[in-house]
Parts: structure tokens; sequence; C-alpha cells
């Protein structure tokens, strides 16, 4: 009796503390939500037009990123990338590295699983799993590079991450018009992957790539929580020194975790491939930076993420019913995921207008993440 | 190659230099006082963004100049309250930031400048000021003394920030809160008062290379313009070792390199995609190498006793 008791008691302990965890989230999408209103009135003709329009634009986006046929779906396939771009940016936060990379890292292993999907000779299923494998060790080279630097010579990998990404975009702008480009078609693109590549759709663009997304973040779960690697990767961000004394080695596990990272936004740029486009376009992508949010947002958890990257996969869905419902810009969905990412990194912000009108709550810590350039 | 070439080469250098080095003199007085600043971006496209919509509004340069400038110090502000105030990481900060401002602009521009009502004024860029005597000299006139006014106050600004951070007590003050706050603290400077004042004035600097883009070079406003100068210019301190002289002359490498990009496919051969991306390799290759010191307390909340 007195076990079940106890294992009551803990499990109602747990569901408290996610509870209490899930306070800081929830309050900074709904303060997100206001602020962007307020813009959205402010910049209107006058303040029953703007009232209207966020009603119309704020419904637009309910409406578009779950409730129109296919509503949802699409915003589970918009939530695919965001998940590993989530996790890729999550776990060198465990190790107390700042990927802001990922969005090259994405770019490097669409390329490199893209030619893969054009050129190798393979059966389906196998192919498939091959051209993903492709992608996460594109993704995983581009990480290993600011990985190891830091590791070897203490560079700071956010510089080098920034450097990256531009490096990467130039790359595949290259690769894409001069080396793979489709010559049959006027618009800007590489071949056709080999349909044996292809990650198979069930329903319009929902296609399998969601379920590996979820599977990966548990099995990272898995990995950070369960095994003793990921406690030698979690104890390095926590306190290196402690880290080294217990016999880790806190260099290795930066490499290892900037390549794990950098492997899952290959992955999620690859998946994008195989599961949509089904080629590879010019130009840049910014998930990488909404990734930081969806990481947070999550709470550098791999569970926490998959929430996370549904809460910005319906913003990015329902961002353009804002313009067909109420004329209104998609940048408001940029606006909105700058102030999440805000209120998410500083709850102490929160906190404090929350003190200011006398609501009692605790808010959870600040983070500090990063420790400038030096290290 | 001949030598008009060569005089045009140097001349779009010198002018691709400028948004660049203005916007790393912005990161400059920002880290150097201990704020990691990647927010450079996005100061610049506020900016931008300000500086051409009250331009085209008013028909006034000056009041555009004015009011952009404005506009990228309340975002430095912001940058500075979230990181000193609240202490919250400074390179989510400055993500914030980037974000918050390509979101605003892009927003406005979508509601008052995709179709400029037929009531405004518009306006024309800064105009060119050749340097008398000086711009007709062959060559070296066309490259160094015919240019606009940003281009000249620019490489004026490198001397004058040199002049500042080493010999005055103002300088002093910003390196010490950068190096050591503690230290600064005990001797009566304050800390925090500097930190804003000089993320305030670095956000102005990075806000001025913005007005370059609207008010000098284009003329009007486009959505993300910046396209990646702001990291450009964070590239550029850090090439130049958080120095006004490195970083200018960083930039200047960086500007030359975007000439021969937008020249290179018609004259080398060699696709202006991977000039583009050299500025960044040598970044990466120079600081691996030469492993530049930033400043020491630059990124870490500083809590007054």
């Amino acid at each position: 009796m007195t076990t079940n008791d106890e294992k009551q008691e803990v499990k109602e302990g747990i569901v408290k503390r996610s509870l209490k965890q899930m306070i800081v989230p929830i309050l900074a999408i709904v303060t997100a939500l206001a602020i962007g209103a307020i813009i959205i009135m402010v910049t209107s003709g006058s303040l029953a037009e703007g009232a209207g329009k966020v009603v119309d634009g704020y419904g637009g986006m309910l409406y578009g990123a779950f409730l129109k046929p296919n509503g949802l779906l699409n915003t589970l396939v918009a939530t695919t990338p965001l998940i590993l771009l989530g996790l890729a940016v999550a776990i060198p936060f465990r190790t107390g590295l700042f990927n802001i990379g990922a969005n090259g890292q994405f770019l490097i292993g669409a390329l490199v699983g893209t030619i893969a999907g054009i050129y190798l000779p393979l059966p389906p299923v196998i192919h498939a799993i091959v051209v993903m494998a492709c992608g996460f060790l594109g993704g995983a080279l581009w990480g290993f590079i600011p990985g190891i630097l830091r590791a070897r010579l203490g560079a700071h990998e956010v510089i080098n991450t920034i450097m990256l990404n531009f490096i990467a975009v130039g790359i595949v702008n290259y690769a894409v018009r001069e080396v793979f480009r489709d010559p049959n078609t006027t618009s800007v693109r590489t071949y056709y992957i080999q349909e044996s590549a292809y990650l198979m759709r069930l329903s319009g663009r929902f296609n399998l790539g969601f379920f590996i997304a979820v599977l990966v973040a548990i099995l990272i779960f898995y990995y950070l929580f369960k095994t003793t690697w990921g406690f030698s990767l979690r104890t390095t961000g926590q306190n290196p020194n402690a880290a080294k004394y217990a016999g880790i080695r806190p260099t290795w596990e930066y490499v290892i975790a900037m390549m794990l990272g950098g492997g899952l936004a290959g992955l999620a740029g690859i998946v994008e491939v195989q599961g949509l486009d089904r080629f590879l376009t010019e130009g840049n992508t910014s998930l990488g930076f909404t990734a930081i949010a969806v990481s947070l947002l999550g709470l550098n958890h791999p569970l926490g993420i998959i929430p996370a990257a549904f809460v910005f996969g319906a913003l990015r869905t329902g961002g353009d019913y804002l313009q067909i419902r109420a004329g209104l810009s998609v940048h408001i969905v940029a606006i909105l995921q700058a102030l999440i990412l805000l209120f998410v990194a500083a709850p102490t912000i929160v906190r404090w207008y929350l003190d200011k009108f006398k609501i009692q709550v605790s808010a959870g810590e600040e983070t500090t993440i990063s420790q400038g350039w030096g290290g | 190659m001949n030598i008009e070439f060569i005089a045009d080469l140097i001349r779009a250098a010198l002018i691709a230099a400028t948004p660049i080095a203005l916007g790393s003199f912005g990161g400059l007085f920002s880290e150097r006082s201990g704020i990691v600043n990647i927010a450079i971006e996005g100061m610049m496209l506020t900016s931008a963004m300000v500086g051409a919509f009250v331009a085209a509004s008013t028909g006034s340069l000056f009041l555009g100049l004015v009011l952009g400038l404005t506009s990228a110090g309340l975002m430095a502000a912001l940058h500075a309250l979230v990181s000193i105030r609240f202490k919250t990481d400074q390179i989510i900060s400055g993500t914030v930031i980037n974000f918050l401002a390509l979101g605003l602009t892009g927003h406005i521009y979508q509601v008052y400048l995709a179709d400029l009502p037929d009531n405004w004024p518009g306006f024309s860029t800064f105009p060119q000021i050749p340097i008398p005597v000086l711009s007709e000299i062959p060559f070296i006139g066309k490259a160094f003394f015919n240019h606009q006014p940003l281009v000249y106050i620019t490489i004026i600004l490198a001397i004058v920030i040199h002049f500042v951070l080493f010999n005055t007590p103002w300088g002093l003050r910003m390196r010490a809160v950068g190096e050591h706050p503690k230290a600064a603290d005990t001797v009566g400077i304050n800390v925090y008062f500097t930190r804003y004042a000089n993320v305030i004035i670095g956000g102005l600097l990075a806000g001025l290379g913005g007005i370059w883009l609207t008010l000098e070079f284009v003329g009007q406003f486009s959505i993300n313009m910046t396209a990646g100068r702001g990291f450009i210019a964070l590239a550029a301190l850090i090439f130049g070792r958080w120095t006004p002289f490195g970083a200018y002359g960083a930039a200047l490498l960086f500007g030359f390199f975007g000439a021969v990009a937008l020249r290179g496919q018609s004259t080398s051969g060699a696709a202006a995609e991977l000039w583009q991306i050299l500025p960044y390799a040598l970044t990466i290759v120079v600081a691996a190498i030469s492993r530049p010191i930033p400043p020491a307390a630059v990124g870490k909340p500083y809590e007054v006793e």
C-alpha cells in the first residue's frame, strides 16, 4: 500500500512540476499574441478596424492551422523540420554550446542527400534510408567543423556557425545553379531525386517525415537521459570541470554534440526534399533561427520540443491566413516568433510585469546558455 | 585589366565597405563594453526602413537620417535592456532583435511602402561630393575622391573611434567594463550606464549603415534588404580584432571581394557564389589561426553589488 501511495505522490509531484514548468511557455505565447495584437491595431487605420483585423487575423490563423480541411496535417508538415531543427539546437545547448548554424547544416544535409537521391542506384526503402543517412552525414560534417574548432582551438562556435551558414548558402546556390541543375525546366532547381528515395505521402503533403521526426525525438530523449553517453554530454554542459574530474573529456563531448546536432539539422533538410519537393532549390532558410525559439520553448528537452515545434508549425501554417482573412502581412508571424522567443528566454520580464500587476506566479529561472565569445 | 578597371574596382570596394564598416563600428561599441551583438543586421534593417519611410513621406533626407538613426538606437536600447536589466542570454537577445526587425520592417513595408501614396514627395539619394582639385586627378580622383558623403564619413569615423577608444576617459571606461566590470565598478565607474550608453551608440553607428542602404545607395526600401551585411560586419569586427582600423581594413577587404564577385562572372569565369563565401571562409581560417582575443567580459551579465 505504502509503495503505491508513494508512487502516487511522486506522480502528482511530476505533474505539478511539469505544470509549473509550462507556465512560462504559455505566458510567453499569450503575451506575444497580445503585443502582436497591439502592433496590428496601431498599424491599422482606426482602432475599430484594427480590432476587426486582430479577430479576423488570429481567427484565420486558427482556421488555417487546424480547422480547414488538411489544416492540421499541413501544420504537422510544418512541424516536422522544426522538431529535428529544435533538437539540433537543444543537444549542443545541453553541452553548453550555442548552435546557430542549423540553417547551414540543414542546407548542406539537403544537398548531400539530394545528390545521393539523384545518382545512387538502389532499391526502394533502402535508397530512402541511405539518402536520409547521407543528409545526416552532410549536416554532421557541417557541425563537425565548428565542433572541432571549438574543441581544439577554443574558437567560438557562434561566430563559426554564423560564417558557415553563409558558406553553405554559397555552396548550395552554386551546386543548384551550376552543377546539378535540371536543364529541362526554367526554374532554378536540381534534377528530381529517384522515386525509390521518396518518403511516402499519406495525404496531401503529409508524409512519413513527421513520424520519423517524432521517433528521432524519442530516441534522443532516450540517448540524453537514459544512457551514459547522454549523461556525459549533459554533465559537460552543467559543469565542464566536474565532468573532467569524472573522466569525461569535454572537448570530445563538444564535437559529438555539434555533429549530432548538425546531423539532425541535415536530416531535417533532406526529409523536406524526400517528402515534399523531391528536388532542391537555391536560396536560404531561416528555419534554423526559428529552431532556437523551438528549443527554448520546449525547455531544451527532446519531448518538450515536439509540442513547441507544433506551436511554431501552427504559426507558420496559419500565417498565410493572416493575409487571406485580414489582409495582414505574414511578417506578423516573424514578430510573434521574436516575442515568444524573448519571453521564454527572459522569464524575468514576465515575472517583472506579473509583480507590477500583483499576480503571484513563480515563473522559472532565467537562461544563460552561451558564455560570450571567449567561452 | 586596364587602369580604369582597377580604379573602378577600388571605388566599388570603398562603397561596399562603407555599410560593413559602419556595422562593425556598431558592434565594436557594444562588444568592447561587454555586450555581444549579433543584432547588427536587425539594427541596420530597422534604420534602413525608417529612414526610407520618413524621407519618402516628408521629402527630407535629414529627417530620414535622424529618425532612422533613432529607430536603430531604440532597437539597441531594447537589446541593452534585455541583456543588462533582465540578464538574458545576449545571443538570444540578438536573435530576438533580428527577428523583430525583420517582422516589423516587413509589416510596415507591406502596410505603408509597398504602394507609395501619390501625395508623398519621395526622395533622391545623398548627392556625390567631389573633393575639389583631388577629384580631378586621373585614376586616384575617380577611385578615392568622388564619393557620396557616408563613404568619407566612415573613414573619418574610423579615426575618431580609434582616438575615443584608446585616448579618452570614455574609451578607457568602455574597455574597463568590457574587460573586468568588477574592477571598473570598484573604482567608481557606473557599469550599467557605461554599457547602456555604448550599446546605444553602437546602435546609432549600425543604424548609419542602414541609412547608407536606403538614403545613399538604393533610394528605396525592400524586404530584408540588408541581406546579411550585418553578419559580414560582425565578421569584419572579429577579423579586425575589435579595433576600428582593423575592422575598416577587413570591411575594405570584404567589400573588395564583393566588388570582384559582381564583376567576376564576366571577367574571370569563377562563379560569383564562390567569391561571396570568401569573407566568411577567411574569417573562420584567420580566427582559427590567429585566435583573436575578444573583450574578456563579453557575454557575461554583470550584477552590481
